[in-house]
This record gives structure tokens, sequence and C-alpha cells, in this order.
């Protein structure tokens, strides 16, 4: 009785812990509509074509155990043979066995249609529409609008309303990549020149990893990204965040800080609103602190790691398109400084 | 014999420097910006036979193509489209106005040219320059064959036509 109340408290304790962290990257933990609809497909597959399995190893295991009876044997080797009605039943069991295995795949075939079906883009109005760029080796995303003056962009991290359809519209700039969180969609491959749709639907609030599915080069493996469910308040309060442009420093060391920015090479590939930095190719940075990671999900974003990255980031992802910039050594510093104020 | 005949070709192959890729560039400054190419061709101490400053990436076919990459991400081809020119001059061509040596690509990048070049110095890596003068000059064909892309990832010019209309010469 006693172990049983121990027993069931840890199961509650990791239920409810379960539900305020992190959910680990598993398919088979689906918390959305579209993962839910493949994790049914999923466990649908496995247990119909498990079974078939397993009855076809049983009955060719019976077949090789099975002793032939002397009678048999004996009319074998007088007719070089089998008896006519055996071969007749046999050949029945056999063709019956075909027909089923056809009809089996084509209503698996059908099955898998109608789940693609219900979860392919649709056009639904409520929904969320977000322009998904897939590069070497970091994600772009951009929150639609028709006033282009409420389009948010950010990178790595995106931020999503619990309960709301998102479209992830998305394409590539360079290689073939793949959109792919698996608690919450299936794979979507973006591919340069061309727009693929894919919705998702977080059903309670959390934090979700994604990852390339595509090889895509050298640092395939480090081109994560995490999207954070949260209410729909929440999230419209963390959109409006990001529409402010960075506010000027107001401190000599982060003044000093933007100023090492704006002098350096940094300018060229990065954004930062409310700056002359209007660069294009690299992550946009105006909100880089209220982010959690840097590098795609590489490393957590602090100080000492943001320092570490740009003094070397070939050592941290190698072959990456970040220039090694020549800093000197009072800069870095004030630099992070200012970096890091970028709520 | 046959297994031979096949480790000689892996020799072959390992042997093979065009596709090394250097991931690791050092990041300092290795020589002074803008004092790359010679203004004056009297030396004190009779003429170098050998240029003062070569380039680093020559011959590297990474090179090649990463300047290829950053030729489009620093808006070079937003002046030089891919090689044709537009607003500015073209870069397939067989003269140059001040001159198509890489010490002097990499002088013009750093420092900026009259009517309309800008100074790149101090915003450009000085490796990523090395790599845009490797992909520049890999326009002419004045990189080895092997670590030159035997077409361009854009349009196909017939760099013979442009240097002809530049001269005004009708074909």
């Amino acid at each position: 009785m006693k172990r049983r109340a121990i027993a069931s408290f840890f199961i509650a304790a990791a239920i409810t812990l379960n539900g305020c962290m992190s959910t680990r990257q598993s398919a088979l933990d689906a918390t959305g509509i579209e993962a839910r609809s493949i994790l049914h497909l999923w466990w649908f597959f496995l247990i119909l074509l498990g079974t078939i399995f397993a009855i076809v190893m049983i009955l060719t295991l019976g077949a090789l155990l099975r002793r032939q009876p002397a009678s048999e044997r004996q009319f074998v080797e007088q007719h070089h043979t089998p008896p006519q009605e055996r071969e007749r039943k046999l050949s029945r069991m056999v063709s019956g066995a075909g027909v089923i295995t056809g009809l089996i795949l084509f209503a698996l075939i059908v099955i898998s249609v109608i789940t693609g079906k219900s979860i392919a883009p649709s056009g639904a109005s409520n929904a969320l529409l977000v322009t998904v760029h897939g590069n070497q080796w970091w994600w772009y995303f951009s929150y639609d609008n028709d006033d282009a003056s409420k389009i948010v962009v950010t990178a790595n991290e995106l931020h999503i309303p619990v309960g709301r359809p998102v479209l992830i519209r998305g394409t590539s700039l360079d290689v073939i990549h793949s959109f792919w969180v698996p608690n919450l969609m299936g794979k979507r491959d973006l591919i340069p020149s061309r727009i693929t749709e894919e919705y998702l639907t977080a059903d309670r609030p959390g934090r979700f990893r994604g990852q390339c599915a595509e090889f895509c080069g050298l640092e395939h493996a480090k081109m994560a990204l995490w999207i954070i469910a949260e209410p729909p308040d929440q999230f419209q309060a963390w959109m409006n965040q990001q529409l402010q442009p960075s506010v000027a420093p107001d401190d000599p060391d982060k003044q000093r800080g933007l100023q090492v920015f704006l002098n350096h090479e940094c300018i060229f590939c990065h954004n930062i609103n409310g700056t002359p930095a209007h660069g294009q190719v690299a992550p946009d940075l105006t909100h880089l602190a209220s982010r959690s990671t840097i590098a795609a999900g590489t490393l957590p974003n602090t100080k000492g790691n943001l320092a570490g990255w740009i003094a070397d980031p070939q050592r941290i992802k190698p072959g990456n398109y970040m220039a090694t910039v020549p800093l000197e050594s009072g800069d870095m510093q004030p630099l992070v400084d200012y970096l890091e104020s970028l709520k | 014999m046959r297994i031979i005949a096949v480790a000689a070709g892996c020799l072959a192959l390992a042997s093979c420097q065009t596709g090394k890729e250097n991931l690791r560039p050092a990041p300092a400054r290795l020589a002074v910006y803008s004092d790359a190419a010679r203004e004056s061709q009297i030396q004190p101490g009779g003429a170098l036979t050998e240029p003062n400053v070569t380039n680093p990436d020559y011959g590297s076919a990474f090179a090649i193509s990463e300047g290829q990459r950053l030729f489009d991400w620093y808006n070079c081809s937003g002046c030089h489209a891919h090689g044709g020119g537009g607003i500015g001059p073209p870069l397939i061509k067989t003269q140059w106005i001040y001159g198509g040596e890489p010490a002097n690509i990499f002088d013009t990048i750093v420092k900026g040219r009259p009517n309309g070049m800008p100074s790149w110095g101090g915003r450009i890596p000085q490796y990523q320059i090395w790599e845009l003068v490797a992909f520049v000059r890999s326009l002419n064909h004045e990189e080895p064959t092997a670590s030159t892309a035997p077409r361009g990832d854009n349009i196909e010019i017939n760099p013979a036509n442009i240097t002809n209309k530049a001269q005004g010469e009708t074909k």
C-alpha cells in the first residue's frame, strides 16, 4: 500500500514536471493537433504491422518445426509430388494471404492519405503566418503582417500562441533544409526557389526543440531551433516587445560596445533596429538578449559564451559563415555588455 | 596489381590540393591595409623580381567559392552584376583601370576608387578580401583551371565581347 502511494507520487511529480519544463524532443510525445494525428497513424502502423510480422514469424517457425507425417513422406517418395488435395489447399491459402496483404496495403495507403489531408495546409482563417528561411546554419523567422512596420523578425527562436494554428511558410536561400519540431509537426522540407507550407498547433504552453532534418552541410547537426508556446496574452506582450527598436545605451561601457559593433565587420551582416546596422545575411540582433541560445541552439546565451563565439566562431561551429573578426583586447567586454543589453 | 592501382589512385587524390578548406583563417591583420600594391616602379636597391604581396588563397577552390558567396553578401553584385558590370565596370575583362594583379585588386577593395567604388578597409576581414580577390581573378581564368568552377552559378558571358565593346570595336 505504502509502496503504491510512493509510486503514484513519483508518477504525479513526473507528469507535473513534464508539464512545466521543456519537453524532450520526441515525436512520441506529441503536444499538437498535427503531431498527434501523425502519432496516431504511427501507432496504428506499428501495431498492425507488428502483429502481422509476429504472425508471419510464428507461422514460419511452425513450418520449420513441423514434422512431416510418415504417410505423406511415403506418398512423396512414391509419386515425386505432394498429394493433390493438400497442394490445392495450400495454393488456396497462399492466394488468400496474397489478397489480404494487398487489401491491407491499400487500406494503409487510404489511412495515410486521409491523415496527410487532415494536416495539410487548408487555409485556416485565424492562422498565424510565419515565414521561415533555412540558412546555413540558422533559421530566419518573420511574422507576417499587412503593416510592414509591424513585421517581427527574429532568428532561431519562435514564439507561438497556444491553441492557434501557425502556418509555416518556408523556403531556403542556399541548400535544402528541413523544418522539424517533432513534438508539434512532421518534417517539412525547405527548398530553394520553392515555397512549402505546414501547419502546427501547440495545445499547451512549453518549450519545444526543433532540428534541421535534411543534411545541409558541415554544421547540419548544430542547426537547432526552439519553439516557445505561450498563452495568447503573453505572446502578444512578446510581440509588442519585439517590435520596439533597440534603445541607445546610456552608460559609457555599452556606448563603447555599440561603437565597436558599428566600426567593425559585424555591421555588414547583422541588423539591429535603431542603429545604422542593417545587414541582412545573418541573424537579427535587435533583441538578441531575449533569446535563450546563440548560434542556432548551439550554446546557452550567456556573456561568456557570446564572447567565446565572437572571438572564435570557427572553433564552436567549424565552417559556419560568421567572419572571424579581429578585435582589440579591450573591445570585447563592452561589445558583449552591449549585445547582452539588447532585451 | 589492381590493389596497387587503387592505392596509387588514392594517393593521387590525396595529393590534390584544390579542395583544401581553410576553415579557421587567422583573424589578425597580416599586412597593413592599403599597402599591398606598389605605386612606383622605382625601388631602392634594384627592383624585386617577385611581387611584395601575393594572394595567400591563390589556387584554392574553397576560397574561390567563398569569394563567390561574399560577392553577393557584400553586394558587390549590386554594381558589378555577376561579372558583367552595370553601375560599376565589368570584372570579366582583360584590361584593368587600376591593375589586375592580386595586390591591385586587394588595394581597390580596401582603398576604394574614384567615382563610386567604396572603400571596404576595416569592414571586411582581410582573409575575406583575399577570397574576393581569388574569385574576381577566377572570373578571368587567372586562377588555376583545376580550382575554377567550369561555369559560374550566374550568367555566362563571353569575355571577348565585353572587352571589344569597351574598346568600341565592332566585331
